[in-house]
């Protein structure tokens, strides 16, 4: 059990040094954006829309309004045109949605905010807006999914792959697969809510809010409210986890900003629990056809994935990452097809692996089908088809460590003492199974400055906007600086999360570190290079520095990532600094790989499906901090556990609302779900990808494991199950 | 949640006074009591119950809080916490369903807030209960209708429903009651009485918003276990979509006096799968003068099944149900008994 708890250490691996803020944290002294106090704050409190589809015809707010210390409520009626249109991050905007916040009477989604209350207390907001009538004009049933019959699916031309002769590679293959998959909406759920506290002084506008890219909000907000963006701050120095659901301006904060204006005093929002369900992006539901063909030694032959992604009216968002499915088995003959299917539901988006999550499981479980069609060990199938260039363009993996990944969990997991013959490891009433798949997740960085200080005495103190989601940012921060400059650590100060200071990439990708770590290099080169001794070893620095007789040494530093144009640059100030790399690179494909080993059991007569046991082996480059990057990957292995078995978003098809947008509904696994769960860290050096050689950890934990987990339950039971999430009456 | 008056008075008498002088000054307006506040305080946040009165009791748990038995029977007071009987080596040792019910309910910190009397009284799950947006619930609504039958059931009941109402009874504690022939003592303003426990819970019929049958302003004070031959070989097996903190989607009461294999009495209440703590007599009655094998527990658990009627998404709780209750018998079976 408590190999889960210390990380090994190997080679290229920094220092497992404890989190930065790890005391401020356990003690409460940390100060997430909802706690912090400013003076004479109003609460708020939205309404939501309970219909799916329509237009509201009236309002009643006489009883509202007769709450006592209600002071206001917006509605479209008062908001209307003030909050300007601003793009969503899909056509080149700030915004997760093209939705305009209270612009008009119109209902484009269960969940849409329809009034916002604004009172002395949050409870008084709260009754107030429990008390609102709203009369909605007359309104048809909404598609509710993909299955409605006016959801509107379209094909993704530019996303299209076809590569050899598909068709007719297939009709004359030996052994073939085909096979359909699906997977359903799900919830990042981040511990913190959704919270909003706007204040302005003078003409500037303090936002504070739990975000993945302060800059996004910055940018994006000043163009809702036509305003200078220099008026605008933006303060999110911790979050309380993210997963993708913060990644970028919503619809609530500007709508804060205004009643803070109105009113003149700062104005505070959390969303409810339920009402975050609908603030933001989310995984979109998805379908898969998977069709798979192979010789008998079990070489891939041609290989067709094709997905359809559920998404809003307004915004096209598909994740599409048969990008990603297509590239990363040798195969000749291959064809990837991506389809948006638009219904009347909020605009999804980024969920810790948005695509690679629901493609992996079907790919993997595909090929899974394969192997037991082939009666040949999944591991041998995926070592016949492993590759060091990508088939689809032909272009070199920067580094590819796969198999080394398959062959160290498989020791670790005792995967020889396998039998292979479903429902042949009966443990008394258990049956168990075994199964495993393979990770992947794309290398990518972004455009991020940063400052250092260097002080006579040796302490440095680094900033950049980066974002503190809980994955070890203050740490990497001071880590690197504290190499770079050959000071003890605990001489590091970090400050971040703030758009004052020098820009950064969105924290989103898994390309926080390959981003940041470079700028932060970057500038210490600059202060080493000040100091005369550009590429001695760091113990040098402290030396030189009292040589100089300087006091201080600052130093900025700006980096641009690699297949980013120079244009970029200037985009990143302006709050556009969104990660490229993995397979959108001219010159090569990057990822970092893994492999996943599960050992599911099953009740014999209650069914219940349990995971008593993940190894997982990731090689993802250096590895800054082998404490910090096994949380990531050990956390991620819980959110594959949990996509595999629990999670799932339940829509009512009569209103396209989400009947469980709650935690005690909405099921995750608790820590009786998580028995043994073990994650290797590979030793790789992959000088290429950035100058850090890190390739990230944030999401590439989460991958596979619903496949490994789908393949152990058929290996355990000699069910095939294809659509997530598997529960009780799936095995019976 | 609006606006309510609350008092707390001090013991169980005072109470009663206060709930007297609140119904006779209008009888037609609402009033809640207050234990540990799981559930009430939940409802009210959702705008789902909207109490204009609270009557806190927490100051009776000193003079109800207590778990006491002697050779003739167990007696918990009903604001005992759940954590805390769970706890009782005297009940986990002779009352083990009793135990067990209590501590694979909720999470720990529930259990050490909520209390018994609470606990037998929380309400459904039924997400369309507990959203006062939807306008379809007899529940909450009396003759609205039901917005359950035509959506989302998986986790509603197939014992015991009626066309009016499909929600399950969530809670565990009480199919151990049941199953143990239970009785409560209740403090009302017209004096104290004493009734069964399977008689506390309303079938849904023609108004699923009438659950128990408790009168306006009633406490439950206590609750009795008599200590019968089949208390000791009892279990409560509950089976769920997750390890922990999680509601059955099907779970077993069951209690079993043996005579070597054959079984000379048996106690069965079914949980998670019907709209109140279900006593499975028909089941009973099956295995009395049986040998316990799996044969003859199946045959108990498709006649406790006999009746149940699936909705869009749960059918799959008949055969579950029946399951859980076979493992449950059979576990029961081979338990081993110290003398
Ligand atoms: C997330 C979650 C998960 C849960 N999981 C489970 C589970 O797995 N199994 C399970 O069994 N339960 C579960 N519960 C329910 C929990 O056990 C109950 O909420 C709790 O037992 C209620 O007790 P309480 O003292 O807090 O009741 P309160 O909320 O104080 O009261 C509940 C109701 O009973 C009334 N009341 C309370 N005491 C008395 C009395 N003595 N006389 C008359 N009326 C009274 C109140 O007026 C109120 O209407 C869960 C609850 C939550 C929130
Ligand atoms: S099942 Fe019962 S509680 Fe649920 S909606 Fe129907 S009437 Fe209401």
């Amino acid at each position: 059990m408590n190999k889960t708890l210390f990380p090994q250490h190997g080679a290229n691996m920094g220092q497992p040094v404890p989190r930065y803020e790890g005391r401020a944290k356990v003690t409460g002294e940390a100060r997430y954006p909802s706690d912090v106090r400013l003076p004479r704050t109003a609460y708020a409190y939205l309404h939501i829309s309970r219909i799916g589809r329509g237009t509201v015809q009236a309002f009643d707010l006489a009883a509202a309004s007769a709450v006592p210390g209600v002071i206001d409520i917006l509605t479209h009626e008062t908001i209307g045109d003030q909050i300007k249109q601003t793009p969503a991050i899909y056509q080149g905007g700030y915004a997760s949605d093209s939705f305009r916040p209270l612009g008009s009477a119109e209902i484009a989604y269960w969940g849409q905010p329809v009034a916002v209350v604004i009172a002395e207390t949050y409870e008084a907001a709260r009754e107030a807006a429990h008390r609102i009538g709203v009369t909605y004009g007359p309104h048809s049933p909404p598609a509710a999914d993909m299955d409605s019959p006016d959801a509107v699916a379209q094909a993704l031309v530019p996303m299209a792959i076809d590569v050899g002769d598909f068709d007719a590679a297939y009709a004359a293959a030996p052994i073939k697969i085909d096979a359909r998959y699906s997977t359903p909406a799900q919830h990042q759920n981040p511990m913190e809510l959704f919270a909003t506290q706007c204040m302005w002084e003078g003409g500037r506008l303090v936002v504070h809010e739990p975000s993945q890219y302060v800059n996004s909000v910055k940018f994006g907000l000043a163009e809702q409210l036509g305003i200078d963006p220099e008026r605008i701050r933006v303060i999110s120095t911790y979050v309380g986890g993210a997963f993708g659901a913060k990644g970028f301006l919503t619809q609530r904060t500007a709508l804060v900003a205004i009643a803070a204006r109105r009113i003149g005093r700062p104005v505070k929002l959390v969303a409810t629990r339920e009402q975050g369900f609908t603030v933001s992006g989310y995984r979109a539901e998805t379908r898969q056809h998977v069709q798979l063909a192979a010789e008998q030694d079990g070489r891939l032959i041609a290989l067709k994935h094709e997905g359809w992604e559920l998404t809003s009216r307004a915004d096209t968002v598909a994740m599409g990452a048969v990008s990603m499915t297509t590239r990363l088995y040798a195969c000749a003959n291959i064809v990837g097809r991506v389809n948006a299917v638009s219904a009347d539901r909020s605009t999804p988006g980024f969920m810790r692996a948005p695509g690679e999550m629901p493609y992996g499981f079907a790919l993997e479980t595909a090929l899974d089908e394969l192997s037991s069609k082939l009666d040949m060990d999944p591991v041998e199938l995926r070592r016949v088809n492993d590759t060091r260039t990508e088939p689809v363009g032909g272009l070199p993996y920067t580094s590819r460590s796969l198999m080394r990944c398959f062959d160290e969990a498989a020791a670790a997991f005792g995967w020889q003492d396998r039998t292979r013959q479903p429902g042949s490891m009966r443990d008394g009433d258990w049956l168990v199974g075994w199964g495993c798949a393979s990770a992947f997740y794309p290398t990518q960085a972004g455009n991020s400055a940063a400052r250092v200080r260097l002080t006579a005495d040796g302490r440095v103190h680094v900033s950049s906007a980066g974002h503190e989601l809980g994955q070890g940012m203050y740490t990497m921060m001071a880590q690197v600086a504290a190499e770079e400059l050959g000071v003890p650590i605990e001489r590091v100060t970090v400050s971040l999360g703030d758009s004052d200071l020098p820009p950064a990439v969105v924290s989103g990708g898994s390309a926080a570190t390959a981003s940041v770590a470079p700028a932060i290099m970057a500038a210490c080169d600059a202060i080493r290079r000040r100091l005369g001794v550009g590429n001695s070893p760091p113990a040098g620095v402290r030396a030189a520095m009292e040589a100089s007789g300087m006091g201080v040494i600052e130093e900025f530093a700006e980096t641009r990532a690699h297949g980013l144009p120079l244009e970029s640059v200037r985009d990143m100030y302006r709050g556009k600094a969104l990660p490229t790399g993995g397979v959108s690179l001219p010159d090569r494909v990057q990822f970092a790989l893994g492999a996943q080993f599960v050992e599911v059991r099953v009740h014999a007569l209650t069914h219940e499906i349990r995971v008593s046991r993940a190894v997982g082996a990731f090689a993802a480059g250096r590895i800054i901090n082998p404490r910090t990057a096994h949380g990531q990957l050990i956390g991620g292995m819980i959110w594959g556990i949990s996509s595999a078995l629990h999670e799932h978003t339940e829509v009512d098809g009569r209103n396209a609302s989400y009947i469980n947008a709650n935690l005690a509904d909405y099921l995750l696994p608790v820590n009786a779900d998580i028995v043994d769960i073990q994650a290797i860290m590979v030793p790789e050096e992959d000088k290429l990808v950035n100058r850090a050689g890190v390739k990230g950890v944030g999401e590439i934990g989460v991958v596979g494991v619903a496949a490994a987990v789908s393949n152990a339950v058929f290996h355990a039971t000699g069910r095939r199950l294809r659509d997530l999430p598997i529960r009780i009456e799936h095995v019976m | 949640m609006r606006p309510f008056g609350y008092s707390r008075p001090s013991s169980v008498s005072n109470a009663i006074l206060e709930v007297r002088e609140f119904l006779a000054a209008d009888p037609q307006s609402s009033l809640s009591f207050l234990a540990g506040g799981t559930t009430l305080l939940d409802l009210m946040k959702l705008d789902v119950v909207r109490p204009e009165r609270i009557i806190d009791l927490n100051a009776l748990r000193d003079e109800l809080g207590y778990t006491r038995s002697d050779g003739s029977a167990l007696r918990l007071g009903a604001f005992a916490r759940m954590a805390d009987v769970a706890a009782d080596a005297e009940v986990i040792a002779n009352y083990p369903v009793i135990a067990q019910s209590l501590s694979l309910a909720a999470s720990a910190q529930l259990r050490n807030m909520a209390s018994l009397g609470g606990n037998v009284l929380q309400r459904t799950r039924c997400p369309y209960f507990r959203d006062p947006s939807w306008s379809a619930c007899n529940k909450r609504v009396p003759g609205s209708g039901c917005a359950a039958v035509q959506g989302a059931n998986r986790a509603h009941a197939v014992l015991g429903t009626s066309d009016h109402c499909i929600a399950t009874y969530p809670g565990d504690f009480a199919q151990a009651l049941v199953a143990l022939d239970a009785s409560i003592v209740i403090a009302g303003p017209r004096g104290n009485r004493t009734i069964p426990f399977d008689s506390l819970h309303r079938r849904p019929d023609g108004n699923p918003h009438l659950e128990t049958s408790l009168q306006p302003g009633e406490i439950i004070a206590e609750f009795i276990v008599p200590a019968r031959s089949w208390m000791r070989r009892s279990l409560y097996l509950k089976i769920r979509d997750r390890q922990s903190y999680e509601f059955a989607v099907a779970a077993a009461a069951v209690a079993l006096d043996l005579d070597g294999g054959m079984v000379r009495d048996a106690r069965i209440a079914l949980g998670g799968v019907a709209a109140v703590p279900w006593r499975a007599r028909e089941a009973e009655d099956a295995l009395r003068g049986q040998p316990l094998t799996e044969a003859v527990a199946r045959t108990a658990a498709r006649l406790a099944f006999a009746e149940a009627r699936p909705q869009s998404h749960n059918a799959y709780k008949i055969e579950l149900g029946q399951s859980t209750l076979v493992r449950a018998l059979l576990q029961a079976s081979s338990m081993e008994l110290r003398p």
